[in-house]
């Protein structure tokens, strides 16, 4: 079975020379999951984003590696989902279409993806609003769609950001269910304060205790 | 290869789609030039204007409603804060190779328009036709490759409405000198043959200016 690990060596980033982390270093791998934690300001935010490959570290380094084989900067983006309160689908596209455009995208085979998008949809009570345009959907509506973006391509790394942010009881089951999924097969890591959430991994790192 | 025109196409769909439903560039792309036609009209009144005049304004028309169009494909996707999803669905050169082709075809639409009202208006001659297509059409390929690039650079910065013009301007000027003078000398009727010079000079630098936009998109795209 394919392992993949994720090593974060001294990174530290700035901003606009405010420094924001400092040294932090970790690794984590397949079957392991992470809780990112710390007060407003910490640098939660900034460490998924680096860790997404969004924003570059200043200084340090962060290695993906499969069967202890690097796996290449532009190559990464496969592997991740990410849900993020800074991450919007298109308000213009149904919640089918936004699924549709992004699976199809990430995916390499010509299989028909409908089955998979309806049967998320089902999931996330989002079915029968599957036709409508995004923009008419509610916060928590939309955050619930956010998520399938995140995990509809099996990521191997899963990161969240505040995965609760605005969902009712389905949504935060859904949270619950996608992250024992994700511990089976993959990397979890959440960016949180949240002790239900830090409950949900195993280990948990303190930005903090790095400043 | 085939992998990069196939995930490209899906992202000029999605834009084209997303364009047909909220008609962000079309409604304003339209208004000007209506405007500037309109404006052109005025100012001309009865005279009688010279075909070369009328070339360098068919140009400004142009280059200035490209200006007020095109760099919306990435600002749109900066302002709506959905260009994250796309840098974690699909690799860089997809993403600018899509939106090359929207504004392309967003580009073509348009002149079309332009042309038919600037003719209808202005009493615009063109000789050399199969000549003045081939440059018009080079010329677009250039401005709007150009343009997708400069595009990508300004949706990262602050003032995006006033940076285009500043940055598009020195860029566009080799194109834009060669391409007037291209399609003067069509519209008044130059043999195809005795412009390819000016032909080869368009080519070039559509061909220059592609490549290197797609070999500096990525430090663009990411942040």
């Amino acid at each position: 079975m394919s392992n993949i690990n994720i090593i974060c060596d001294k990174i530290s980033k700035t901003y606009s020379g405010k420094l924001i982390l400092k040294d932090i270093s970790f690794s984590i791998s397949s079957h392991q999951s992470l809780s990112i934690t710390g007060r407003n300001g910490s640098g939660k935010t900034t460490l998924i984003k680096l860790i997404a490959n969004i924003i570059r570290p200043s200084n340090g380094r962060i290695t993906f590696q499969k069967n202890n084989a690097d796996i290449p900067d532009d190559k990464r983006y496969q592997r991740i989902g990410l849900l993020s309160p800074y991450l919007n689908l298109y308000d213009e596209l149904t919640a089918f279409e936004n699924l549709s455009f992004f699976y199809k995208l990430r995916s390499s085979s010509n299989l028909n993806p409908d089955e998979k998008i309806n049967s998320l949809l089902q999931k996330a009570g989002l079915y029968e609003k599957r036709n409508e345009l995004i923009k008419n959907y509610s916060s928590g509506m939309k955050q619930k769609l956010k998520l399938l973006f995140a995990v509809i391509h099996n990521p191997e790394i899963l990161l969240m950001d505040e995965p609760r942010t605005n969902l009712d009881k389905t949504g935060i089951d859904m949270i619950c269910e996608i992250s024992a999924e994700q511990k089976k097969h993959g990397i979890l890591i959440i960016a949180t304060n949240d002790e239900s959430d830090k409950k949900l991994c195993d280990d948990s790192l303190n930005i903090e205790d790095y400043n | 290869m085939s992998e990069l025109m196939h995930t490209s196409l899906m992202i000029f769909k999605k834009d084209f789609t997303s364009e047909l439903r909220t008609r962000y560039a079309i409604n304003s792309l339209v208004m000007f030039v209506l405007v500037t036609i309109s404006i052109i009209r005025f100012a001309i009144g009865d005279e009688k204007i010279d075909n070369e005049i009328l070339t360098g304004l068919l140009w400004i028309v142009i280059f200035f409603s490209t200006t007020s169009g095109l760099s919306r494909v990435f600002v749109k996707e900066e302002e709506k804060e959905t260009s994250l999803a796309l840098k974690l669905s699909t690799d860089p050169s997809s993403v600018f190779v899509g939106k090359l082709i929207f504004n392309l075809v967003l580009t073509f639409i348009l002149n079309i328009l332009i042309l038919i009202l600037f003719i209808a208006i202005t009493g615009y001659q063109i000789k050399n036709l199969s000549g003045f297509i081939i440059t018009v059409l080079i010329g677009n390929i250039g401005l709007v490759s150009a343009s997708t690039i400069i595009a990508a650079i300004i949706s990262k910065a602050n003032s995006k409405g006033t940076l285009y013009p500043v940055l598009s301007f020195p860029v566009l000027l080799p194109l834009l000198l060669t391409v007037i003078n291209a399609t003067s000398l069509a519209s008044s009727g130059i043999d195809t043959e005795r412009l390819s010079g000016e032909i080869q000079i368009l080519i070039s630098y559509s061909v220059v200016v592609t490549v290197a936009s797609l070999m500096l998109f990525r430090y663009v795209w990411e942040d």
